[in-house]
């Protein structure tokens, strides 16, 4: 055998660096892969908890009205566990703020996109993604000095309350769903556009009937993309709710959300006890409810496809 | 005109009544040295069997090209030889080279590359100085000195004829180039590593006439040290540089011959068809 | 209503929409900036915070917010890099892989309250590590992750394809050829996406709340023995961030000057936010022209 068949018979430099390279990446991709299931596998444990250890009904915990852990109610003999409220306060916040944010979301997009294309690109686009990146504290400082008070004055009682926190995640989500959907309408074909112009259309009617339509997969993917960051944003939306666990009367009166009794309550409870289990719980609603949206952007996702 | 139609195709009284449906020319391995031979290739995509019986001999010291229609199966059979396959498709069969199966499992793939080298339709140069290009791979694996590496880079540059016209800008960002310098660069590149094979993947596609002019004259000038086996879709290129030429259709080597018997009397009516402009 | 009249007025409604949107926003930005730039003073950005009287400042917090930074960088870099890398170079479509990217998915749409929970029962309480910088710096981690991984996999694939099989078909390994070739490549968007994730790491305080602490003990500056708890540098001290004190004095602080720490820590924020995603760009596109000059 000649030197150069030896040499192709044998293990390379070249194979030993590949194999290097793909363990040791490999375990980089199993290290945050074994986090994600960690994360899941302790939280939902911790969460099953309240219904297993503590025997308390899944219907009891998720449509029960008064929550009050810390206290045991005469009647029941049982520590009020009603979720209900929290549930309803991160709903109505999220929905709300994702209905208010969409319009505005998509007039700013189609602004920037198909109105004034040059300004849109110089001016707005960095706007938009520099705000995306502004901390959600910042969104609750000025919640509180401004959006509060100007509640407060408009309606009375504190401000405190389900509008204000409405509020404060439409203008949070609002540049993440713009410029997603800036993203979308950039997407849609050239051809599109001329193709309905060449037949006579308005800019208008190019717009609302073409460019729309083909992008209304990628919008409602932004929609849903705002709506799981208002439903697990904390700090901001704690802030100004209002941190009052009944059930929400009106927009104006102080409420809680999931995040914000989490925020408030797991450093005063002790490990183990019915009252941390059911935070837990609530953290586990909290990780479900993003799986759901999870699941929803892909379900838009393979929609968006097969058209 | 009829008589007319008969005229446009002046080959087809080459063509006896009984012709083949393929030929492929046995090489008699007393005489010629064989550099690299195929036998039962088939390359799968999936489940799609996208070539198949690909049985063929390759001269040392020749030049052999592969012609046929896009999508023939010419370039999927040229980048098997080397095993750039082996991450997108499934190739069953032997690849002979100096006594062994290089398409086998205990064949180290990288090792073997740098003795079958190959250059692509697009030049692909590194991000890096045209020095560094030819060099990066060379000290990768071993030791040289400046003045190895200085007379490498000059060797294989005047090789590829690239070297009058960079010689005082080797730190130059080998992106500068044009797209012909770049890929002769590239062979520059390839030829650093002493391959015995050349695989070329239609590597003039993206040159315009002269450069492709230039680079056929350079290919000649490498058929002395080197195999060259070259994947061409101008069939004007393959009769002017090669020894031998496989004509591909349709995922099988239909003829395969002396050039200069496949251009004038071809034994396949589909090669007649094909390289007489009446195909499809 | 004839076509353009339609036309007429659903221009001027975008108009307005993306006028007022603006006007928000850059009102926003203003009211910060406006209300907090005054209160800014050497003084407040290097001073203790102060519980119960004015004249408090951020120091210690921005100390700590740059240091939790630095840390959960080092940490998740390397791991988000190799992970990238195996993602790109070296998977090959299969249900594992699909799994994994729908992992890292999901964890990047995790509530980043819930990563803290995580962080708080694991490193805080099963660990024993308390309320510490350590504790803080793998929560922020965990945040981090899964965005820098899809951040520097983009990055990775923008690099043609034709640069990994000229180092193939010269024999190289994939790896080499992605440390020495794709990877130098591709330094410019990288550089963009790791500064852009810091500003995020930077400002978050949910997952720091139960990790970090919400309490900034005072710091030797004159220690620099990581074992000290009094030095800056020990990993298993408290540290609470600058984005985590603003939470805190607004939830419940009592110091007579409230609004305007407030105001100040929340402009610093903004302002070192800002210049993170401005530089991020900037710093890729110089890069970028650097690497393509030589």
């Amino acid at each position: 055998m000649d030197l150069i068949t030896e040499k192709i018979k044998k293990t390379s430099l070249s194979t030993k660096q590949d194999r290097f390279g793909k363990i040791i990446s490999g375990m980089a991709l199993l290290l945050i892969t074994s986090v994600v299931v960690l994360i899941f596998g302790f939280v939902m444990t911790r969460g099953i908890a309240t219904f297993t250890t503590d025997k308390v009904s899944v219907s009891k915990f998720l449509f029960g009205t008064n929550w009050n852990p810390s206290v045991v109610d005469p009647k029941t003999n049982q520590p009020g566990i009603g979720a209900l409220p929290l549930i309803v306060g991160s709903l109505a916040v999220t929905f709300l703020a994702a209905l208010i944010a969409t319009p505005f979301a998509i007039g700013t997009a189609v602004f920037m996109t198909e109105i004034a294309k040059k300004r849109g690109a110089k001016i707005m686009q960095p706007v938009i993604e520099l705000l995306v990146g502004i901390p959600s504290v910042v969104y609750g400082v000025i919640g509180l000095t401004v959006v509060v008070p100007a509640v407060r004055a408009l309606f009375g009682g504190t401000g405190l309350g389900i509008l204000s926190g409405t509020i404060v995640l439409f203008v949070m989500i609002l540049p993440t769903i713009t410029s997603m959907t800036v993203d979308t309408l950039k997407a849609v074909p050239r051809h599109y556009r001329e193709s309905a112009l060449a037949i006579g259309a308005t800019r208008w009617q190019m717009i609302y009937k073409v460019i729309l339509r083909a992008a209304t997969p990628g919008i409602l993917t932004a929609i849903v993309f705002g709506m799981a960051r208002a439903f697990g944003e904390a700090l901001a939306v704690q802030m100004v709710i209002g941190n009052s666990a009944m059930m929400p009367t009106s927009l104006v009166a102080p409420a809680a959300t999931l995040t914000s009794v989490l925020t408030m309550g797991i450093g005063n409870t002790v490990m183990g006890t019915l009252q941390n289990n059911v935070l837990w719980s609530l953290a586990m609603i909290l990780l479900l409810m993003s799986l759901v949206f999870n699941l929803l952007i892909r379900l838009i996702g393979r929609k968006g496809e097969l058209k | 005109m009829t008589d007319k139609s008969q005229e446009l195709k002046p080959v087809s009284e080459f063509i006896p009544e009984t012709a083949p449906e393929r030929y492929i020319y046995d090489m008699d391995e007393s005489k010629h040295e064989i550099a690299l031979s195929t036998e039962n290739l088939q390359v799968r995509y999936g489940d799609k069997l996208s070539l198949s019986e690909g049985d063929l001999r390759f001269e040392r010291y020749k030049i052999t090209s592969l012609i046929g229609a896009s999508g023939s199966g010419k370039s999927t059979f040229l980048r098997s030889l080397n095993r750039m396959n082996d991450d997108v498709a499934n190739v069953t069969g032997n690849i002979w080279y100096r006594g062994l199966d290089i398409n086998s499992k205990d064949i180290d793939v990288y090792e073997m590359r740098r003795h079958i080298g190959m250059v692509f339709q697009r030049p692909n140069p590194f991000a890096k100085s045209i020095y560094d290009n030819i060099t990066f791979p060379l000290t990768r694996r071993g030791k040289y000195t400046k003045a190895e590496l200085d007379e490498i880079v000059e060797t294989t540059l005047k090789q590829a004829a690239l070297w009058d016209q960079v010689k005082d800008e080797l730190n130059k960002s080998a992106l500068s180039l044009s797209g012909g310098q770049a890929q002769r660069l590239v062979i520059a590149r390839a030829l650093a590593l002493k391959p015995d094979i050349l695989l070329l993947d239609e590597p003039s596609s993206a040159l315009d006439p002269i450069s492709s002019a230039k680079f056929e004259d350079t290919l000649l000038e490498l058929k002395k040290d080197y195999t060259i086996i070259i994947v061409t879709h101008n069939m004007q290129q393959a009769a002017r540089i090669s020894d031998y030429t496989a004509f591909f259709n349709q995922g099988k080597v239909i003829e395969y011959d002396l050039t200069r018997k496949i251009f004038t009397r071809p034994k396949v009516e589909l090669t007649n068809d094909y390289i007489s402009g009446n195909f499809g | 209503m004839n076509a353009k009249t339609a036309d007429k007025i659903a221009t001027a409604v975008i108009y307005a929409i993306a006028g007022s949107v603006v006007l928000v926003l850059v009102a926003m930005l203003a009211f910060i900036l406006v209300r907090g730039l005054p209160h800014l003073s050497w003084h407040f950005l290097t001073a203790q915070a102060r519980s119960f009287e004015a004249g408090g400042g951020i120091g210690i917090q921005l100390f700590n917010s740059f240091y939790l930074l630095i840390l959960a960088m080092l940490i998740s870099f390397p791991i988000a890099l190799f992970a990238a890398m195996y993602l790109n170079e070296y998977a090959k479509p299969s249900i594992w892989i699909s799994i994994v990217r729908t992992a890292i998915e999901v964890m990047s749409s995790l509530p980043s309250v819930v990563v803290g929970l995580f962080g708080f029962l694991i490193f805080v309480v099963k660990f024993k590590l308390g309320f510490s910088i350590i504790s803080g710096a793998i929560a922020l981690t965990f945040f981090n992750l899964p965005i820098l991984t899809r951040s520097i996999e983009t990055s990775l694939s923008q690099i043609p394809d034709l640069q990994r099989e000229a180092g193939a078909a010269l024999g190289l390994s994939r790896f080499e050829t992605v440390i020495h070739i794709i990877l130098p490549a591709s330094v410019p968007s990288i550089v963009t996406g790791v500064v852009i994730s810091a500003g995020r790491v930077f400002g978050e305080a949910a997952a720091l709340i139960f990790t970090a602490g919400q309490s900034a003990p005072a710091l030797n500056f004159g220690d620099w023995n990581p074992f000290n708890t009094a030095s800056p540098l020990s990993p298993f001290r408290p540290a609470e961030t600058l984005a985590v004190h603003i939470w805190k004095i607004n939830s419940e602080g009592i110091m007579p000057d409230l609004s305007a720490v407030s105001a100040g820590a929340s402009a610093v924020l903004i302002i070192v936010v800002l210049l993170f995603n401005f530089s991020a760009r900037r710093l890729g596109q110089l890069l970028y022209k650097k690497l393509t000059k030589s």
